[in-house]
């Protein structure tokens, strides 16, 4: 299933590997802050609510 | 028909982008893992670049999506000096970590495809240096947004940089049509179907593109939500400390 890449093996496969990391990361920071801010801004409703 | 200006009110955003994003999202997903392993296990080596060629549908639509995020940047950026719609403001500050991600992507992955084909990680040519300059005005945006507290001057600030910088946006694009010395080929893409890639590259890489689009949407829907929040409670958080300082 894996293609032969040949020489080129290692190049390919660190910028695939590169690319990845740095998408997973980006999309996780997004959804991890997300929940945050979300979470965060429940709260402080809720005390503005309560007076 | 609804004005597109109604998207402007942040309850409205809200509301919309709740039930588009997870739609957004999933297509992206599939989009880009189709792209991806199409690219990647589907398609023969170049006869020149060997199986390098399969960098390829990584570093396009990265670099592609480096430059356009920032233009997407620079409009939302007029639109909110022109009209003042905090949502537009907002919709900038939440693209610029995904464009320079995107710009990162694009310099990794050409300095680890420009090493085994020009003998080089790095050349100062006019687009790899443009593209530099450009990563680094991402950098100076966001550390603009961060140093700056007052969200309004915030914005300001930072659609003026953003105008400024897209002197460079513009120039990564067209820096290898400008100057002819650089090691940087021509396009990867062009509606003359002489000009680009072979088709067995052209496809999977359009679908690529595609999955990269879809992604960038994805995360500045998701990110300008945050952004929204964020900034509903920064006004809630200023509103306790006038409370306490009135009470005190």
């Amino acid at each position: 299933m894996m293609p032969d890449l040949g020489k080129y093996a290692l190049a390919v496969l660190s910028a695939y590997g590169v690319s990845l990391v740095l998408i997973a990361a980006i999309v996780a920071q997004s959804v991890l802050r997300a929940r945050r801010v979300r979470r965060e801004l429940e709260k402080a409703e809720a005390r503005h609510r309560n007076g | 028909m609804a004005s597109i200006w109604e998207y402007a009110n942040p309850r409205k955003f809200l509301a919309t982008t709740d039930v588009v994003l997870p739609w957004v999202t999933a297509l992206a997903a599939i989009t880009l893992v189709a792209g991806l392993i199409w690219g990647f296990f589907f398609t023969p080596d170049d006869y020149k670049q060997g199986s390098t060629v399969k960098i390829i549908y990584l570093h396009v639509p990265s670099a592609l999506m480096a430059i356009n995020a920032w233009l997407m940047m620079l409009v939302a950026s007029l639109i909110w000096l022109v009209r003042r719609h905090h949502v537009s403001a907002l919709a900038a500050r939440a693209a610029a970590p995904v464009g320079a991600t995107f710009t990162l992507i694009a310099l990794a992955t050409g300095a680890i495809w420009g090493q085994p084909m020009w003998g080089t990680w790095w050349a100062w040519d006019p687009r790899l240096t443009s593209f530099l300059i450009l990563f680094l005005f991402y950098l100076g945006y966001m550390a603009l947004w961060q140093a700056v507290e007052n969200p309004d001057t915030a914005a300001d600030l930072t659609s003026v940089l953003c105008i400024v910088g897209s002197v460079f946006a513009v120039l990564s694009r067209y820096a290898v049509n400008f100057w002819n010395q650089g090691l940087h080929q021509g396009a990867s893409l062009s509606l003359d179907r002489e000009e680009h890639v072979a088709d067995v590259f052209y496809y999977p890489l359009l679908v690529s593109i595609a999955g990269f689009v879809l992604l960038f949407i994805a995360l500045v829907l998701l990110r300008t939500r945050t952004e929204i929040r964020a900034r509903r409670l920064y006004a809630l958080a200023a509103r306790e400390r006038m409370g306490q300082g009135a009470a005190g």
